[in-house]
């Protein structure tokens, strides 16, 4: 077993499925995802069939399955957002990375998520990319903000 | 307490605390429900049962809503059957079309729904999720496409089977049924037993066919086709074809399979009875060995896969004797050909079962000598159903024919291996004579008949008493297997049966026949038995033959290398 | 970033003095400290930044690094307090100065590159006035000249500040300072001085109605929960807030966690209950840690564990991190979701209060719901019922969003009129555009326009409207955004977050979203797009509300075609323009907008022509360009690329 895995789980008492929830966010948390092999471990520690694992994790917006992209950018499609033409900046994004919102770019260095809401709404439409927001997007900065993620990369 | 309430603008009675839906049925009002399931609770998700309660804001769920003194229904309102019938639509907006293609044709709930609401018009449309089949399965094929999410099948693998192969996956429209991690099916836990396609309203599982490449072994000169069918198939098929419920139609089989140009036709109750005569043996040669306490049965492939998976710890204690279906392959392959002089590589050999798990039990590898399987095809009663309807033979019509010989005599024990308890009940009957007593004290052994999920007897044979026990439905196992595990389990011989009721209520039994008809099958089997003279399978004569001439005693080396068998763990997603 | 924070006590004086003394009047020498405590008065200068979430998204982490720069570089000794947000979102950064013996100074808008100047300023008592935003009036405290006083400013002078006192005042930090303004006082004269159906009397007596929206009697549903036998209940306090444009319940957890905490608490003791679950949404980060540390120092202040202060109450809160569903903001969802399932919902009955968490009775209380409850005990419930109108008594907390001069969270009396909400608090529509409807509610809820944002808000006047309080969002929208797309968003919101149950729900506002995408499309090909069809489609979608209003399994699914409905009914003629006249008149449903190019200004300068995306522009240089109508899919491009404006919307 992996030891980070078996960490986290020691936090937890065995089989106690009121403890899933907590236990895949501390997984997500530790390895960006989940992957099939820390489902089995905790389906082991709770006695809790790996089908009901799933089924639980992808019901939730917070769980993913493979992993993060080195920057990954949640996008705020908040009412504000939405009438501050959001879904414009959405589109855009998406054409510029060539990835859905859910998706990882092929080269691992940029994944998309879509937020409800940030509440920030007098900063509609805005954005967070690993820590930084950017707020107040048009379709002109999208462009130059991944740019400069790109450059810095290089 | 009796309640009153007002139905239609009519007054009936209705027990305090029981749900509108139930009070309603006992009133003769029927509610449309996809999602509800007897004996389980109500999950309120399809919404088709809902009912316009006075004084309430939105239309009210009957199957979970309580009644309460004068409570003021109206069950067929305008309001109410715009929302059934808008509920409908609307499932079919995301539903193929193809029907007239669709393995559940006629007899399909929701086809069925559509038609008593009086859909008759595409209103809503829209964009169809769009799903591959899972064919990985060799006995279930599942259709996301066609499923309506009610749930049921989630249900049934979990609180009826333990065994957690699918649940809900991902949230909203994109939800479906599904595997861990969506894997297909084959790579699941799934113990092949069918139960969720007999709950499935539409044709999203179902089983695996086998119909083309028996046709094509039919229609091909070379081959000799051999067919067998389970003692359960001859108590239900009539079903499928509006014969009395419970009857047993095993000489209409037979003349039916003949007349299809099937070559041989055999009762694999005959197997039966060589199972349980080397059971009752395996039993004997155990009693004394600590380490081997109990012996459980390994006749149900669904049980099977399911201690492969979860508690291969309790491999060492399986009955190493193959299911019946698998005997009658072993012996129609090996010993057969030279007693009818046809050539064994000609053998094409077929069994019918009332289950899907058989189709993956004739794949498993242990089953393969010289790497010809025992059994080349398997099909369900409801595949059967379809043959005879594909070759035109009119089940009312014709006359009964006996099964062909040698293997044509089985006694009434065999054929109670279609009932939960019936193989115990076989064995208690056999075990004296194995053990070299005479005759046996007692035939019936009514403690072992019945629903309950766990059933017990014994039998006193000189100064030993031989435990026996009937698990009857999966959920049932997992206490005792926990009892095993932890020593203390009492029993020297474990009978289970994946399915509640055993093989009459197998997943490849007719769907949709009632409640009722699990009980007359049952009812039927018990009947035969009561009308047979030979009640124990070690008076069948024809075994007798067998063993003299070919297998040797019970539990010999040949019979060893041709009718045992052994498992190991099973490595799945679980 | 240390926090310098003094704290002139400790937790024993606190506790003795303060937290055990059951006496209305505290003695003149603890009420003095306290005041040092809440910084009524100061020694040194304290300057204040609002850290809540919306500040720092709008900069305050680069500005509180500037703060503290700029201390150690010039050797200066100051407090510097993290507070939460006043809820002036549209200010934020909103930094405070106070100096000793003056009032304090709020400035707005000070990202770090603005920090020098202000400081600089303040510290030689000169007032950058430009940056002002206002004074908090103190009586003890001299007033600056010229600088308008906060409560005084339109924001904030409609507003009733119950819930929201502490919020921008205090650290959300100190547990010290939540006990100055007088808090946990009246937990812990509730827990020793009355039973707990006397608790549940009290709560039911102010009349106070479940904030999540449904409105029901919060004393009413402890006493159920009470009143059942059961060797264990639980209070689950539901801060998931997942609707879009709604976050007041964050702030509240950023700006004053222990008001919320108390509530907890105090309702944890009324249904007899030690244990409590706080629910709150994942995204949350900022207000989760917020809240850990609250439980935390209320733990070792002894205000939560095992028999709390000799009163044989036990009590332990546990925060569980919601991992996104909107669904889960229903009660019978987040106790699926707690108990470690998918988070759908279950039908009722059984109630949650007879049988919820683990089969246990539960209560399920929304965050400001809970929030409400503190002062409830300390100021009395004739005190609370006073405040309100007749049917809703209380205030409630409102987010206002969209086409706003000033937007944020206000805290105002139920029964405020809407109006007056956005035309005082909210300051009106920016630019001189004309207010089109507000949007209450959030996706459950609808709008509201013309002469009907004249009526109170309250819960029944706002249901006679067909509209859902709900999260208290308010987005209001001028004539430049589309009724259409604000509805074809919301069913979007809601079905991709529907939980898949329920088929009305599932099957159902996905119908309904493709509904408006098909009006908003543009009919390149006549296939299902033609006026018939788009007009039956909308037809359909009042059948189709209807159904899944009435069958829906659960609040998210009867609620979803609220703003449907109340859309079909205060703006037919924005959806007629969009079925018959394939036009929307805000511009907004690009694919309906149709260009031409004026050929008086257009100088073939051919800036548009390579750009366009459909080849749809063709001509030759140094002369006008044309428009080919049955290529171009309203993208806009060229609009934005000519120079010269010859680029028009017909």
């Amino acid at each position: 077993m992996d030891d980070q895995t078996s960490v986290i789980l020691s936090r937890y008492p065995r089989g106690h499925r009121d403890c899933l929830i907590p236990i895949l966010q501390d997984i997500q948390q530790e390895y960006g995802y989940l992957s099939e092999s820390s489902v089995t471990e905790i389906s082991r520690y709770l006695g809790l069939p790996s089908s009901k694992i799933f089924g639980l994790a992808t019901f939730y917006n917070q769980f993913r399955f493979e992993p993060r992209g080195r920057f990954h950018i949640r996008i705020c499609h908040g009412t504000s957002c939405h009438v501050s033409s959001a879904s414009e900046i959405i589109k855009e994004l998406g054409k510029k990375l060539r990835i859905a919102p859910g998706e990882i770019s092929r080269d691992g260095m940029f994944s998309l998520e879509l937020v409800a809401c940030m509440g920030a709404c007098h900063l509609a439409p805005l954005m967070q990319v690993n820590d930084n927001y950017h707020t107040k997007l048009d379709s002109g900065s999208i462009n130059d903000i991944i740019d400069s993620y790109i450059e810095g990369e290089d | 307490m009796i309640v009153q309430i007002e139905v239609n603008n009519k007054i009936i009675k209705a027990r305090k605390g029981e749900t509108i839906m139930s009070a309603l049925s006992s009133a003769g009002i029927m509610i449309p429900s996809i999602c509800s399931m007897k004996d389980f609770t109500p999950t309120g998700a399809c919404r088709m049962c809902v009912v316009e309660v006075e004084g309430r804001q939105g239309l009210v769920p009957s199957c979970s809503q309580p009644v309460s003194e004068w409570m003021n229904i109206k069950t067929h309102s305008p309001r109410v059957v715009k929302s059934r019938k808008t509920i409908v639509e609307l499932l079919l907006s995301n539903h193929p079309d193809d029907c007239l293609y669709c393995e559940r044709n006629g007899n399909c709930e929701l086809q069925i729904l559509a038609e008593e609401l009086n859909v008759r018009e595409r209103r809503i449309m829209g964009k169809k999720n769009k799903y591959k089949l899972d064919h990985s399965s060799p006995s279930i094929v599942r259709d996301p496409a066609k499923c309506i999410l009610c749930g049921r099948c989630v249900r049934v693998c979990e609180e009826k089977l333990s065994v957690f192969a699918i649940d809900f996956v991902n949230r909203g429209n994109r939800t479906l049924i599904g595997t861990a991690f969506n894997k297909d099916l084959n790579f699941s836990s799934c113990i092949n037993c069918g139960q969720c396609i007999m709950v499935c309203p539409t044709g999203a599982l179902f089983e695996k066919d086998s119909l083309p490449e028996i046709e094509d072994a039919l229609n091909n000169p070379e081959k000799t086709v051999i067919v067998q069918y389970a003692p359960s198939v001859g108590v239900s098929l009539a079903e499928e074809f509006g014969i009395r419920q419970g009857k047993d139609i095993s000489g209409l089989i037979n003349a039916a399979l003949r007349k299809i140009g099937f070559d041989r036709i055999f009762d694999t109750a005959f197997a039966a009875d060589i199972a349980v005569v080397e059971m009752a043996n395996e039993l004997l040669s155990l009693k004394g060995n600590k380490d081997r306490r109990p012996l459980i049965s390994g006749s149900c492939p669904a049980w099977v896969k399911f201690a492969e998976q979860w508690y291969p710890d309790l491999l060492p204690a399986m009955s190493s004797c193959k299911s019946p279906q698998q005997i009658l392959g072993a012996i129609l392959k090996s010993r057969y050909p030279g007693v009818s002089g046809i050539d064994a590589a000609t053998v094409y050999s077929v069994a019918v079962a009332p289950c899907t798990a058989k189709k993956f039990e004739a794949q498993r590898e242990e089953m393969t000598k010289k790497g010809l399987s025992d059994i080349d095809a398997v099909i369900t009663t409801r595949e059967l159903a379809k043959l005879i309807k594909l070759y035109g033979i009119d089940m009312n019509q014709i006359e009964p024919e006996a099964a062909d010989e040698p293997y044509g005599i089985r006694s009434s024990a065999g054929k109670l291996f279609g009932a939960s308890g019936g193989m115990a009940e076989g064995i208690i009957r056999s075990l004296p004579y194995a053990a070299g007593a005479k005759e046996p004290s007692r035939i019936k052994y009514q403690e072992l008949r019945g629903g309950r999920g766990r059933k017990e007897a014994e039998i006193r044979i000189g100064k030993t008493t031989y435990r026996f026990a009937v698990i009857n439905g999966m959920s049932d196992a997992v206490n005792l297997i926990e009892e095993i595990q932890a020593g203390k389990c009492e029993y020297d011989f474990i009978e289970i049966m994946a399915c509640a009721g055993g093989c009459v209520n197998g997943g490849g039994q007719p769907i949709g026949t009632g409640d009722n008809a699990v009980r007359t099958r049952v009812k039927a089997l018990y009947g035969i038995d009561e009308k047979e003279t030979i009640r124990c399978a070690h008076k069948n004569p024809e075994i007798k033959e067998l063993y003299d001439n070919y297998l040797g005693s019970p539990m010999s080396e040949k019979c060893k290398s041709l009718l045992h068998t052994s498992y190991s763990e099973r490595k799945v997603l679980l | 970033m240390s926090l310098k924070t003094h704290i002139p006590v400790e937790k024993e004086y606190l506790v003795n003095n303060v937290l055990l003394n059951e006496s209305a009047d505290l003695p003149a020498d603890v009420d003095k400290l306290l005041k040092l405590v809440c910084r009524e008065k100061v020694k040194y200068p304290v300057i204040f930044i609002g850290t809540g979430s919306c500040g720092l998204i709008s900069g305050a982490g680069e500005t509180l690094f500037e703060i503290n720069k700029y201390l150690s570089d010039r050797n200066l000794k100051a407090d510097v307090v993290e507070t939460g947000c006043a809820g002036y979102c549209s200010m934020e950064p909103v930094v405070g100065v106070q100096l000793p013996g003056k009032t304090r100074v709020s400035f707005k808008n000070i990202t770090s590159e603005k920090l020098a100047f202000i400081l600089d300023g303040m510290f030689n008592s000169i007032i950058p006035e430009e940056h002002v935003l206002g004074q908090y009036k103190s009586p003890s405290l001299e007033l600056w000249k010229d600088v308008p006083i906060i409560s005084e400013l339109s924001f904030f002078s409609m507003q009733y500040r119950n819930l929201m006192k502490n919020w921008g005042r205090i650290s959300p930090f100190s547990i010290e300072e939540y006990i100055a303004t007088g808090g946990y006082r009246s937990y812990l004269k509730t827990i020793s001085n009355y039973t707990h159906e006397e608790v549940c009397d009290i709560v039911e007596k102010s009349g106070l109605q479940g904030r999540g929206g449904g409105g029901f009697l919060t004393g009413k549903k402890w006493k159920v929960a009470h009143t059942v036998m059961a060797d264990q209940r639980y209070l689950v306090c539901n801060a998931d807030e997942s609707d879009p444009g709604g976050f007041a319940n964050r702030a509240m957890i950023e700006s004053d966690p222990h008001r919320l905490l108390e509530g907890v608490i105090i309702a944890a003791y009324a249904i007899g209950t030690s244990k409590a679950y706080i629910y709150i949404r994942n995204d949350y980060r900022n207000a989760i840690e917020r809240l850990e540390k609250a439980v935390d120092s209320a733990r070792d202040y002894g205000l939560l564990g095992h028999d709390v202060y000799g009163s044989g109450f036990n009590i332990d809160v546990i925060i569980r991190k919601g991992p996104g569903a909107f669904v889960c903001g229903e009660e019978t969802a987040m106790i699926s979701s707690i108990e470690g399932k998918r988070g759908m919902p279950r039908p009722k009955p059984p109630y949650p209060a007879v049988s919820g968490l683990f089969g246990k009775p539960t209560v399920v209380n929304n965050v400001e719901t809970l929030s409400n409850i503190p002062a409830i005990f300390e100021n009395g419930p004739d005190w609370f019922m006073s405040l309100g109108n007749e049917t809703s008594p209380g205030t409630k907390m409102l987010v206002l969003s969209g086409r706003l001069n000033n937007q944020g969270i206000i805290e105002v009396p139920l029964g405020t009129r809407v109006k007056d909400i956005i035309f005082g608090a909210g300051g009106g529509i920016p630019g001189k555009k004309r207010f089109r409807a507000v949007q209450v509610g959030g996706p459950s809820g609808g709008f509201l326009t013309g002469d009907n944002i004249d009526i109170p808000y309250d819960f029944d006047s706002l249901a006679s409207e067909g509209v859902y309080m709900g999260s208290g969002g308010m987005v209001v929208l001028d004539q430049d955004c589309c009724i259409i797309d604000t509805v074809k968003y919301f069913m979007d919101f809601i079905q991709k977050e529907s939980c898949g149950k329920c088929i009305p729900c599932r099957e159902g506002t996905r119908r309904m979203l493709e509904v408006y995408e098909n009006i908003t499309k543009r009919p390149l090909d006549e296939n299902g797009h033609t006026t018939l069809e788009r007009f039956k489609g909308v037809m359909q979608l009042e059948s189709l509300a209807s159904v899944i209003k009435d069958t829906s399994l659960c609040g998210l699914g009867q609620k979803a075609p609220n703003s449907v409905i109340s859309s079909l009914k205060y703006f037919r003629s924005e959806y007629e323009e969009h079925i018959f006249d394939r036009k929307c008149s805000a511009g907004v449903c690009k694919e309906l907008r149709l260009f031409y190019i004026d050929v008086e200004k257009c100088t073939g300068c051919t800036a548009c022509a390579p750009k366009c995306p459909e080849s749809a522009i063709i001509g030759t240089k140094h002369h006008p360009f044309f428009i080919v109508e049955e290529k171009c899919t309203g993208c806009g491009i060229c609009y934005d690329v000519c120079k010269f404006s010859a680029v028009l919307v017909k």
